[in-house]
């Protein structure tokens, strides 16, 4: 009787220390390379200073953080299959991908497994389809086209306005969204122009654009065809102003475009330049580990993570079924959790909201113009 | 009409390059045999090295310099050394396979130890315009242009009127009679494909400022340098610059007067077309196979 007792107290202790050292395992699927390189680097990295800084501490109720990587190659297949294989390993939260297009077709399968999915794609439709496991970092295309079209008509005054976007759901989707809202407010589209991801020569599309003549050229496009086409679009002197949404204005382009990014703008949800104290430490930390300044999808990483910690330690405890269903409606103050940056809600779709900015590039560097307050 | 013109220079500057491309595709197959499916990122890979003189300190100068010469040294003589001449005895087909697993490799490589990110390259021509004809054309077109013209003249100038360049077109024409007159046919070869890494590195300074240095850059290039080759003529070198400098405005036409959305398809469809009228390409010779 005694030896049972015994046995049954290790088994209980062991189980419970087992328990208490076991990590709370994370998967990152991501953009590691192909067209969205840029993205899923960024991304990765933001994920993994926070996962530092948290386990430094301490983790989340006493457990380590653990985060697998997956390469989607920025391909939605492989992507499908990364986050299957993923899901699989049965993680607390999936963490990424950054394109729409990905997260498009690794959405239903991380809500069929009941997982709450964190990731940093915009297109609208994203968060429209009812989806109760899927959660933004950035604001979706209907929070953000509204405010872009609004700056385009009321403040750069344009009548007449070339649009081009990127041919993918993301770029489709906010290529929808601000056309109907610059028709809506008054300002003619004169020029739609699609272009292809990983596109290298925009001198056609460019030149579309000089025949237009329009007041001012929104570009929606991938970082690094952002910057080949505002390099062109400086080699043939298109004047008009440039406005765009953080990948046009991201640091990574800023770098790859040179002189070429001077004057554009753009409404970014997340900028490391924000005049917000916590996002310029989060600058530094993060420039200091990694030897460059991230754009917004480092914010967006390291943000997630975050996310993850602020969700579990309200509700007490690791569980994953209950993960997304705490998340939904969840307000989480930066002055309570100083990693999530800013105040911030998360509504019944998954859908973001906080404050935002509207940014130009002065001399190689994005200058914060405006500071637009959280809708709700 | 104005436009037309842009877009004619903007496609002949791009053309230009896969012109370059595509003469090394030409020469090696001539010489030996050889189709690189590499091509592409034999171009990509000089900008990297250039980059990596770059990060050790070298002004840019010297990092043209010693991009080029590594250049030569590894997808010139020790692609020729350590993978066409072990490779050559197994026939063509394996050869060509072995180039495209050489691409696989030179891609991850990159990837590997420099980034997956693209990387900005300065440009040996300044920024800005010059006014021909009334239209403001950018210095970056014309300078690629007309480098790239500049070098494919010099190579035309060297096959054709020097006696290395005839030694040359002896050894490809016909390698056996070329021995027995005494020309060193073996030594020819090799500066055939010093010649293709010449270029590909000059296509490399040319093309990336705009393209930008990244592991993936030589797809795109790779492959429209191929078909420019097939169009122009897979056995002629003056096949290889029309079908380049076709392919480069035909690329910019459809583009603004077709779709942007379709313009990778359009010169797909129009080397079916070549095909299917001209097998041998618009400027290549018929080459008859004994049986």
């Amino acid at each position: 009787m005694k030896s049972t007792i015994l046995a049954g107290a290790l088994l209980a202790f062991a189980a419970a220390t087992g328990v208490h050292a076991q990590a709370i395992k994370l998967a990152d699927v991501a953009e590691l390379s192909g067209g969205g390189a840029t993205v899923g680097t960024n991304w990765k990295n933001g994920i993994d200073l926070a996962i530092e800084e948290i386990n430094a501490k301490g983790g989340v109720l006493g457990r380590k953080l653990e985060v697998t990587h997956a390469d989607s190659q920025s391909n939605p297949g492989v992507a499908r299959a990364q986050v299957q294989k993923a899901l699989d390993a049965e993680p607390y939260v999936l963490l990424g991908p950054g394109y729409s297009g990905s997260v498009k077709v690794t959405a239903p399968l991380a809500a069929e497994a009941g997982i709450a999915q964190i990731m940093g794609g915009e297109a609208a439709e994203l968060t429209q389809g009812g989806n109760k496991f899927l959660f933004r970092t950035s604001f979706g295309q209907q929070s953000s086209m509204p405010k872009v079209a609004k700056y385009i008509h009321d403040e750069m005054k344009a009548k007449t306005v070339a649009v081009v976007w990127v041919n993918n759901d993301f770029g489709r989707g906010g290529r929808d969204m601000v056309t109907k809202e610059l028709e809506r407010l008054g300002s003619k589209v004169v020029a739609d122009l699609s272009t292809e991801a990983g596109q290298a020569d925009f001198a056609a599309d460019v030149g579309k654009i000089k025949a237009a003549n329009p007041d001012a050229v929104f570009v929606y496009l991938n970082e690094e065809e952002s910057a080949r086409i505002l390099k062109e679009l400086k080699r043939q002197g298109v004047t008009a102003p440039l406005m765009g949404e953080t990948t046009l204005i991201g640091q990574k382009v800023i770098e790859l475009a040179g002189d070429a990014a001077n004057g554009a703008r753009g409404h970014v949800g997340l900028t490391t330049d924000a005049p917000v104290d916590l996002i310029k430490a989060f600058r530094e930390k993060f420039a200091k580990k990694y030897n460059y300044v991230p754009d917004h999808n480092g914010l967006k990483g390291y943000l997630a993570v975050y996310m993850v910690k602020a969700t579990t330690e309200k509700m007490g405890k690791v569980d994953p079924k209950k993960f997304a269903d705490t998340l939904h409606g969840l307000t989480i103050k930066a002055a309570d959790e100083p990693g999530i940056l800013m105040d911030v809600t998360f509504s019944d779709t998954g859908d973001i909201d906080r404050q935002s900015f509207l940014v130009e590039v002065v001399e190689g560097k994005q200058v914060v113009k405006q500071v637009l307050p959280k809708v709700k | 009409m104005s436009n037309l013109f842009d877009l004619l220079v903007a496609g002949l500057a791009t053309g230009a390059i896969y012109a370059l491309v595509a003469v090394g595709f030409t020469l090696l197959w001539q010489t030996s045999q050889t189709i690189n499916f590499a091509q592409g990122e034999f171009v990509m890979l000089p900008a990297f090295l250039m980059l990596a003189a770059m990060h050790a300190g070298a002004p840019f100068w010297l990092a043209i310099i010693l991009g080029i010469l590594l250049s030569m040294i590894l997808l010139g003589l020790g692609f020729k050394m350590l993978l066409v001449d072990p490779m050559m005895r197994h026939g063509v087909l394996p050869l060509a396979i072995a180039t495209m697993a050489l691409a696989i490799g030179l891609k991850e490589a990159v990837k590997q130890f420099f980034s997956a990110e693209a990387s900005p390259f300065p440009s040996i021509v300044p920024t800005g315009d010059i006014s021909i004809l009334g239209h403001a054309i950018s210095l970056q077109s014309i300078g690629v242009l007309v480098v790239a013209i500049l070098a494919v003249f010099g190579l035309t100038a060297l096959l054709n009127r020097t006696s290395l360049g005839h030694q040359m077109q002896a050894a490809a024409q016909n390698p056996t009679v070329a021995r027995i007159i005494g020309v060193p046919v073996e030594r020819m070869i090799l500066l055939t494909f010093l010649i293709n890494a010449f270029l590909v590195a000059l296509a490399s300074l040319l093309i990336t400022p705009i393209y930008l240095a990244k592991f993936s850059s030589g797809e795109v290039l790779g492959q429209a340098a191929f078909i420019a080759a097939i169009v122009g003529g897979f056995n002629q070198v003056r096949g290889a610059i029309a079908g380049g400098l076709l392919i480069g405005v035909l690329d910019n036409l459809a583009a603004s007067y077709v779709s942007t959305q379709y313009r990778a398809a359009v010169p797909l469809i129009f080397l079916i077309v070549v095909i299917l009228f001209r097998p041998q390409g618009l400027l290549g010779r018929a080459e008859e196979r004994t049986v």
